[in-house]
């Protein structure tokens, strides 16, 4: 495989939910549209943020992703595995070779284990240690990577801080080895002096091992400081993607545009002069997703065509991506 | 030019017995509210920014909670020594709060018309065809469509957005005098927080009410704030104007906080610079200053003596042993 | 700065003492945190009385004597001769309720053991796998669920009564009646605990742990028993120690129907029914087995009690 190969490509990637009725004999009477038609990629070792409000499908398309809930169509292919079909080894493969850290550090660690139950997991279902006492050694060793003392390694995660688990969640990630991280929303549960030493850990692992991040989040101030490119997404389809500094300062999607201007700059002298584009009413249900843009209920400069026609998503010069008819 | 006073908080201190030991969760602090400022609470979770609200409105459960001391004087009466039956004719009619969930002060079972209007006829006396004439304007005037169709719905019907508008309208019915927010646009999306701030803006100056607003999000502090109060392990550490907060904060706590801050609207240009460790547990009766673990100009003194809340400029005030500025104590 | 000392120094600073325990096994911990529960080392050390009562007390006893009729000694007040009195037939109460017992307490115990293999793996598979399998086996629980047990209890002890061969245990034989017994109390009562435990399965299976579990590629057998089965503990147990409860009592029903474990073996349930008629005239008839009764399912609800806090490693350790 060559080096300008993407580790990652996702491309056309749809996820339904279908919502059934019926109590022998189940039907489908509607599909929640949580993820319509999404195509990106991510170059090794690069950081993509995924940014969008709730329920926009972000945090659908990182599992959809992984394979842990099945796609409906598209293709994804990590590291020339194709998910979608891959059994077995292959699919034993991608386990260890893409791994996930959570948003919420309670619910994703399982009470009833031990620290080193939790990070071990990984070692011992992907059989990488010869026998129990070196499989221990790495658990300490991972434990020492996230700035966790080995010592607490037989205690329970509700004896630990927010941050504390979060470093667990990520040992755990980091265990089989990794190429391929996806951070769900991984500091947003965590307070702020908390949510920069978490930061400063994701970064400090990316270089030492050369990982490759899929950075789901709605903090877009935190996106901007992490990612190298930025990818925003709304109501299930991905309307603008690029650099991180060109989304930031020449955004071409209308929703991108107010999306940045809601965000609260910590900087009084700032916040007043900021012209602010507020977006009228508020996210449709995916249910049943408005036709043609899904944007154009409340898109400030939608025309005739936004009802109707679904936007393409192209490049529009310099891998800046767009789904709008009027850029 | 000072406006006048309207609430004077002095030295609130507030405990929870549990069966794990004593929290020390508010000790001692101080603070005033004049007529139409907006004062913002900031601190992490834990820090004792609503339980310090909650105390002088009468809201912590006794027990487990103690006010140990204190003195919250709104209009010449202190609202800690009122009987219930008075606190109850204050909070909400004279002070209003909204919560980051709006469903814990809605009936999920009764329509939102009729707990409008039950309010109303409550609180102001009113008839129940003026009530709901009265309740149809307040929906409108905090901006929910259609709002005599809305009436008829239940608050499960209305999303976060809406069902945060629709607590709004009811707390700023009786025109109070202060409304005390507590992280209203927490649980909500940037854009609908940008709908809802600009809201409590524009109705800030149509009631002419003060406001307190309780946060963890220094953005929305810098977007809406006169004055700002940090709090840390249940104590005010450092409190200023908002312009003399943001580009000249002397506690060592407001640096690190805003250092740990990316900026939306700039280019990287550094690492986020970590504040080492975690808040102290609150189950530690305290000595010397809280925050002295994490502190890079921390001193000796620090670890033994709590410093005073103290003017270090016009009103700005910061409770600490060391000038950040020269380096050293003070 | 390097990578990891910025981490390490942001540990954040434990109380002495926290650092100095020396960590506890988990069985350790789960032995602390048993002990503390004083109830529950009732229950322990009543229930262990009580097998030493029926399995010891076989010992000095024998099942001849339990089941020897005298006629010149009908309904006796408890005396020196028969402490625990006599039945109707003059048998010694004291006696019959220690091999009662034995037979009791073993159907109480397996049955509840055949309730929780069915009732675990059935719900475990429904809540997990979810679909079509879930359809299949919840209909199948309904359709076992809207059958009265006690219709099914009789239908299957006439059907199958008899045709199980008697065994030898613990040096004595048991009528293969008591194997039906069990069975049918076994496989008649797992619903209740089929659909608990589907009903933890499908909100646990969507908690995050589980996904993280499935993205490391743990297979799908050990998430179902390492994952999701000790989280759901607290309601098995409790379901667990009240169905040892309702199995004694199910076989006394039978058995006073005449199609539980024969007549002359004793169990606490078939004493308890004989006593029907003699509620004031012999109370110790009744009193006995009943005290019984009462103190097994009181010491294991205790004991279950303590087992689910025991084994909740977020209860606290003092």
């Amino acid at each position: 495989m060559t080096e300008t190969e993407p580790l990652v490509r996702v491309e056309g990637l749809v996820k339904h939910f279908p919502i059934t009725r019926g109590i022998l004999i189940r039907r489908q009477v509607g599909a929640v549209q949580a993820v319509d038609d999404v195509t990106f990629s991510i170059a090794r070792g690069e950081t993509l943020g995924l940014v969008g409000e709730s329920g926009c499908g972000k945090t659908t398309v990182g599992r959809t992703v992984l394979g842990l809930y099945p796609a409906t169509a598209g293709a994804i292919v990590i590291d020339g595995h194709h998910v979608r079909t891959a059994k077995g080894a292959e699919l034993m493969a991608i386990r260890r070779k893409a791994q996930m850290i959570f948003q919420d550090p309670y619910a994703s660690l399982n009470p009833r284990w031990t620290v080193g139950a939790i990070v071990g997991e990984p070692l011992r279902v992907h059989k990488l240690c010869r026998d129990e006492k070196e499989r221990l050694d790495r658990v300490k060793e991972l434990m020492q990577l996230v700035g966790l003392s080995p010592r607490l390694i037989n205690r329970f995660p509700h004896e630990f801080s927010g941050g504390q688990r979060q470093r667990i969640g990520i040992a755990r990630a980091l265990a089989s080895q990794p190429l391929f991280v996806i951070c769900d929303e991984p500091i947003s549960a965590l307070d702020v002096s908390i949510q920069a030493q978490v930061v400063n850990l994701l970064e400090d692992l990316q270089e030492r091992f050369g990982l490759t991040y899929l950075f789901i989040a709605h903090d877009l101030s935190m996106v901007r400081h992490l990612c190298t490119r930025v990818a925003v997404m709304y109501l299930g389809v991905l309307v603008e993607m690029a650099q991180r500094d060109e989304v930031y300062e020449s955004p071409l999607h209308p929703y991108t545009q107010s999306l940045l201007s809601a965000v609260p700059v910590p900087d009084p002298q700032v916040a007043r002069s900021r012209k602010r584009v507020l977006l009228e009413g508020e996210v449709p249900s995916p249910i049943n997703p408005p036709g043609g843009c899904r944007f154009h209920l409340r898109c400030p400069q939608a025309e005739a065509r936004c009802a109707t026609d679904r936007p393409a998503w192209r490049d529009v010069g310099g891998g800046h991506w767009v789904a709008c008819h009027r850029v | 030019m000072e406006r006048p006073l309207l609430l004077d908080v002095a030295d609130l201190q507030t405990r929870f017995h549990t069966p794990e030991g004593t929290v020390y969760a508010v000790n001692g602090i101080s603070y005033r509210l004049h007529e139409g400022e907006t004062l913002a609470m900031v601190g992490e979770s834990g820090c004792g920014k609503s339980v310090s609200m909650m105390s002088i409105l009468g809201l912590i459960p006794i027990p487990p909670g103690e006010i140990v001391s204190g003195t919250a004087r709104y209009r010449d009466r202190d609202l800690l020594r009122m009987s219930e039956e008075e606190l109850e004719q204050v909070r909400g009619k004279e002070i209003a709060m909204i919560f980051q969930d709006p469903m814990t002060s809605l009936n999920p079972v009764l329509t939102v018309g009729k707990q409008i209007t039950e309010m109303l006829q409550k609180h102001m006396g009113m008839k129940p065809a003026e009530a709901a004439d009265r309740a149809v304007q307040l929906l409108e005037w905090v901006g929910i469509p259609d709002a005599r169709r809305r009436l008829a719905d239940y608050p499960h019907q209305f999303s976060g957005g809406m069902r945060q508008r629709v607590m709004i309208a009811m707390q700023l019915a009786c025109t109070p005098s202060i409304l005390i927010a507590d992280e209203p646009t927490t649980a909500l999306d940037v854009t609908i927080q940008a709908q809802i701030m600009d809201l409590v803006i524009r109705l800030r100056e149509e009631v002419g009410m003060a406001m307190i607003w309780i946060t963890h999000n220094l953005g929305v502090v810098a977007g809406l704030a006169e004055r700002v109060m940090v709090m840390y392990a249940g104590f005010i550490v450092e409190e200023a104007n908002v312009d003399d907060l943001f580009q000249d904060p002397r506690h060592p706590y407001t640096i690190a906080l805003l250092a740990a801050l990316p900026r939306v609207d700039r280019r990287r240009d550094r690492r986020l610079k970590s504040i080492p460790g975690a808040p102290p547990s609150l189950l530690v009766k305290p000595r010397g200053c809280p925050f002295a673990p994490r502190c890079e100009f921390v001193i000796a003194r620090c670890q033994s003596e709590m410093p005073p809340l103290e003017l270090i400029a016009p009103r700005h005030k910061i409770a600490c042993w060391v000038d950040v500025l020269r380096g050293g104590s003070r | 700065m390097s990578d990891t000392t910025e981490a390490l120094s942001a540990i954040p600073q434990f109380a002495a003492d926290e650092l100095e325990a020396p960590p506890l096994s988990l069985r350790q911990l789960a032995w602390r945190r048993f002990r503390r529960h004083k109830m529950a080392l009732f229950g322990a050390v009543m229930l262990a009385l009580l097998f030493v009562y029926c399995f010891g007390g076989a010992l000095w006893v024998s099942e001849d004597y339990a089941n020897y009729t005298d006629t010149k000694a009908r309904l006796q007040a408890p005396s020196v001769s028969h402490p625990f009195g006599t039945d109707t037939v003059g048998r010694d109460i004291l006696a019959r309720t220690i091999y009662g017992g034995q037979i009791s307490l073993i159907i109480g115990l397996t049955a509840m053991l055949v309730e929780l293999v069915i009732g675990v793996l059935i719900g475990a598979l429904s809540g997990y796998y979810g679909g079509w399998l879930d359809s299949i086996l919840m209909r199948f629980t309904e359709a076992v669920f809207v059958i009265p047990q006690l219709f099914l209890l009789i239908v299957m002890a006439k059907f199958f009564g008899g045709k199980v061969p008697n065994l030898t245990l613990l040096g004595r034989t048991f009528s293969g009646s008591v194997v039906v017994v069990i069975l049918i109390i076994g496989a008649t009562s797992w619903v209740y605990l089929a659909r608990i435990v589907r009903a933890e399965f499908i909100s646990l299976k969507e908690r995050e742990f589980i996904l993280a579990a499935r993205a490391i590629g743990t297979p799908a057998r050990q998430i179902i028993f390492g994952h999701i089965l000790p989280n759901s503990i607290a309601p098995i147990i409790v379901s667990a120690t009240l169905s040892v409860a309702a199995a004694i009592l199910s076989e006394s029903y039978i058995s006073f129907l005449g199609m539980g474990v024969q007549a002359p073996t004793a169990t606490w349930g078939n004493m308890l029914e004989g006593a029907m008629n003699y509620i004031e005239e012999a109370p110790w008839f009744w009193i006995f087995p009943g005290t019984l009764i009462v103190l097994t399912v009181l010491s294991i609800n205790f004991l279950g009690d303590g087992l689910r806090d025991a084994l909740d490693p977020r209860s606290r350790v003092v």
